[in-house]
């Protein structure tokens, strides 16, 4: 009862503070999810990253220079430093044998050094103006105003705008650089469109969260999104809840438990939710993918052995014989459990029955059998004829094909190649109506 | 006397980050160097949970443990998840930083974990630690003790273990095929960074650490192509560093970690204008 008291006294926003607090993750999380799904699709993960790490510097100078603490002055001099190390990251990697990965970890590490130097600096001088300049490092949620929250909302106005304003070239600069320069795109331009406003989102978004935790504001819920789609519309749009959501819940579990801090509920629920949609989203989830690869190894069992099967069959003359497990061995090379497993899923399927410990095809199993032969054969006379490759060169590429072709694929093989009696190695190709055509 | 312990903890940890280092750049994984660091934050309050202090052998094996388990996270939403690698880092320590700061705030009263601390440590404790003496004559603070030991550890393991980690960092499936376990060879690699940052992680905290990691080998790599010269010149450039930067510290009334970090940007920055090899103005005259 106490948690639904909670939840309805939180949700009913009620409170000014509540409001204020849940409206400024809400913002921050979409917003911040929006920007990121750019950096995640340019492979850019980290980006966000370095640039949380490098804006100290700028915050600092700028607080040193400027002897104030308004917040305008405070963010133009994040920008220009988070924007700085963007460029350093490039220019090193460009022009030394430093690798990117290097180049990243370099400039952040010693970038946020000369931060936290200044930093430690400000404080120690005794100039009590500094107080609350360390929430560039830990992020205040909690303590949320309705100033905060309007400048939350001018900027997430900014960086959606700048999104959906642009939204053409950015995607094109994420999926094609090279087409987007042969069609006149100034790639240099969005480039630096889009990297200006991450250093933006990363500015407001680490003051919230703070400096380690901001890389997943801005990934994580793309990378999330990214599994339950290929359209990146629907990804963008996706993120966006994810991010909101997540602020919202973050915000609402420091409410009802006041010590816990914000910035880090709301990334360990966006990993949860990442992490589910990693193992569960329908297409590329890891479940879907690892039954689908399961689904297709049974079939290439099967198929394996109903073909054993009948070629057995067609060399002695004797399709429905009894045959034992050491005689299916001796020709194929499996271990006998697998085998047995794939000839189990067989007599479920009424192909092959079991007398006396010995196995027996079915005449279902029969035309089950000959289907994977007569389309493994077509589909080596198809490679010899059309694409003039030797015969002792098709055999292996049509071991794989016999499992996927599809009924229509047959029959067009079947047209195209005009039902052919033998394939390359002489063997006959068997047809459904065997008897019709030998009449 | 606190002036010389500082500046021999700093010399400690950063030539035990430098060494390591190197393989790490060697291998492009200096971001899942980055990663571990911070990640090995719930091993740590774990540990801290159960033994009440930092430097004790739970929190070597707590840290070692979710250095592994960050590795092991890493490529498996690589591999099963279809992550691109940055993407999978990014989203593997975040998580695990996270919950170890959620840990810290559920277990305040226990855990007596300096938030500044986690970021940038406080290297001037170690001045303020009582002196142990485990050899007779010699007498030192419990924090220098253990990075002295772990430099010792990491500086075996290179020399002993050197054919391997040269294999397998330049030439994994050569190595594989002369019977050298890279796996082996990764995870070793990937724990000695673990508690590495562990022990440094009172003096320099979990981001100053990865500048100590990754900017002196990046500089070596800029004066050098030989593996055995890098090593030295990595270990020489985190000493002139911890110098420099105690120095800079004690003018500027700052942090001594992260002066020390700042100096290594300097050295990186002379390297990378005026190394003999690949500095770009040489480059630029040589054209």
């Amino acid at each position: 009862m106490w948690l639904f008291e909670q939840i309805v006294e939180f949700f009913s926003f009620q409170d000014v503070n509540i409001r204020y607090v849940a409206l400024g993750t809400l913002l921050l999380g979409a917003s911040s999810a929006v920007v990121g799904c750019f950096t995640f699709l340019r492979k850019k993960a980290l980006v966000g990253d370095t640039i949380a790490h490098s804006i100290l510097p700028g915050i600092c100078l700028s607080f040193i220079i400027f002897k104030t603490k308004d917040p305008l002055m405070l963010l133009l001099g994040a920008m220009l430093s988070g924007w700085l190390s963007v460029y350093v990251v490039d220019y090193i990697s460009a022009n030394s044998k430093i690798k990117p990965d290097t180049a990243i970890g370099l400039t952040l590490s010693v970038f946020f050094g000369v931060g936290i130097l200044l930093l430690t600096h400000i404080q120690h001088s005794g100039n009590s103006a500094q107080a609350g300049l360390d929430k560039f490092l830990f992020g205040k949620a909690a303590s949320l105003v309705q100033n905060d929250v309007i400048t939350f909302g001018i900027v997430s106005v900014i960086l959606i705008g700048t999104i959906i304003l642009f939204f053409k070239q950015f995607s094109l600069i994420s999926f094609d650089v090279h087409f987007a320069k042969t069609i006149g795109l100034s790639v240099r331009t969005f480039e630096v469109i889009l990297s200006t406003i991450t250093v933006l989102a990363v500015a407001i978004g680490i003051q919230t969260v703070g400096v380690v935790l901001m890389a997943a504001m801005l990934i994580t819920p793309a990378a999330a999104a990214r599994f339950w789609t290929d359209k990146l519309k629907v990804m963008v749009i996706i993120a966006a809840i994810i991010g909101g959501v997540s602020g919202i819940f973050g915000a609402f579990i420091s409410y009802t438990a006041p010590s816990m801090p914000t910035g880090p509920w709301i990334v360990a629920v966006l990993s949860f939710i990442a992490i589910g949609s990693m193992l569960v989203a329908p297409k590329n989830g890891a479940i879907s993918k690892s039954r689908k690869q399961k689904k297709n190894q049974r079939k290439i069992l099967e198929d394996n052995i109903i073909k054993l099967l009948y070629k057995l069959g067609e060399k002695e003359n004797e399709f429905f014989k009894n045959r034992s497990i050491r005689t299916l061995k001796n020709y194929r090379e499996y271990p006998e459990k697998k085998l047995l497993k794939g000839l189990n899923i067989l007599k479920k399927k009424n192909q092959v029955v079991l007398v006396n410990d010995l196995w027996v095809l079915t005449e279902e199993g029969k035309k089950a059998g000959m289907r994977v032969v007569r389309i493994h054969r077509l589909w080596e006379l198809y490679l010899t004829t059309y694409l003039r490759i030797a015969p002792d060169h098709v055999h292996e590429d049509a071991e794989t094909i016999e499992h996927i072709i599809t009924p229509e694929m047959e029959s067009k093989l079947e047209h195209l190649l005009d039902y052919p009696e033998k394939d390359p190695h002489s063997a006959n190709i068997p047809y459904k109506n065997e008897k019709d055509i030998n009449e | 006397m606190s002036d010389f312990w500082i500046i021999l903890t700093g010399c400690l940890a950063s030539v035990s980050c430098g060494l390591l280092g190197c393989f790490l750049i060697l291998r492009q994984m200096a971001m899942v160097g980055d990663a571990i660091s911070h990640a090995v934050l719930p091993g740590i309050v774990i540990a801290f949970l159960f033994s009440g202090s930092l430097d004790s052998v739970p929190m070597l094996i707590g840290a070692a443990t979710f250095g592994v388990i960050t590795t092991y996270l890493i490529e498996l939403f690589n591999k099963k998840g279809g992550l691109q690698k940055d993407a999978s880092i990014g989203i593997t320590f975040t998580w695990l930083f996270a919950i170890g700061v959620i840990l810290i705030s559920l277990y305040a009263d226990d855990v007596h974990i300096d938030q500044d601390c986690v970021l940038f440590g406080e290297i001037a404790y170690v001045a303020l630690e009582p002196l142990v003496s485990y050899i007779p004559g010699l007498s030192a603070p419990s924090t220098v003790w253990v990075l002295f030991i772990v430099m010792l550890l990491i500086i075996a393991m290179i020399i002993f273990g050197y054919k391997g980690l040269f294999l397998t960092t330049f030439d994994p499936s050569f190595a594989a095929a002369i019977g050298v376990s890279t796996v082996v060879w990764h995870y070793l690699l990937m724990s000695a960074v673990s508690v590495t940052t562990v022990v440094s992680f009172e003096s320099v905290g979990a981001i100053l650490v990865v500048a100590l990691l990754i900017a002196p080998a990046a500089t070596a790599y800029l004066i050098t192509d030989k593996l055995p010269k890098m090593l030295v010149i990595a270990a020489l450039v985190g000493v002139i560093a911890s110098f420099g930067g105690y120095y800079l510290a004690v003018w500027l009334d700052a942090s001594v970690a992260a002066a020390i970090a700042s100096v290594l940007g300097i050295e990186f920055t002379l390297a990378f204008l005026f190394s003999p090899q690949d500095g770009i103005i040489i480059k630029r005259l040589r054209r």
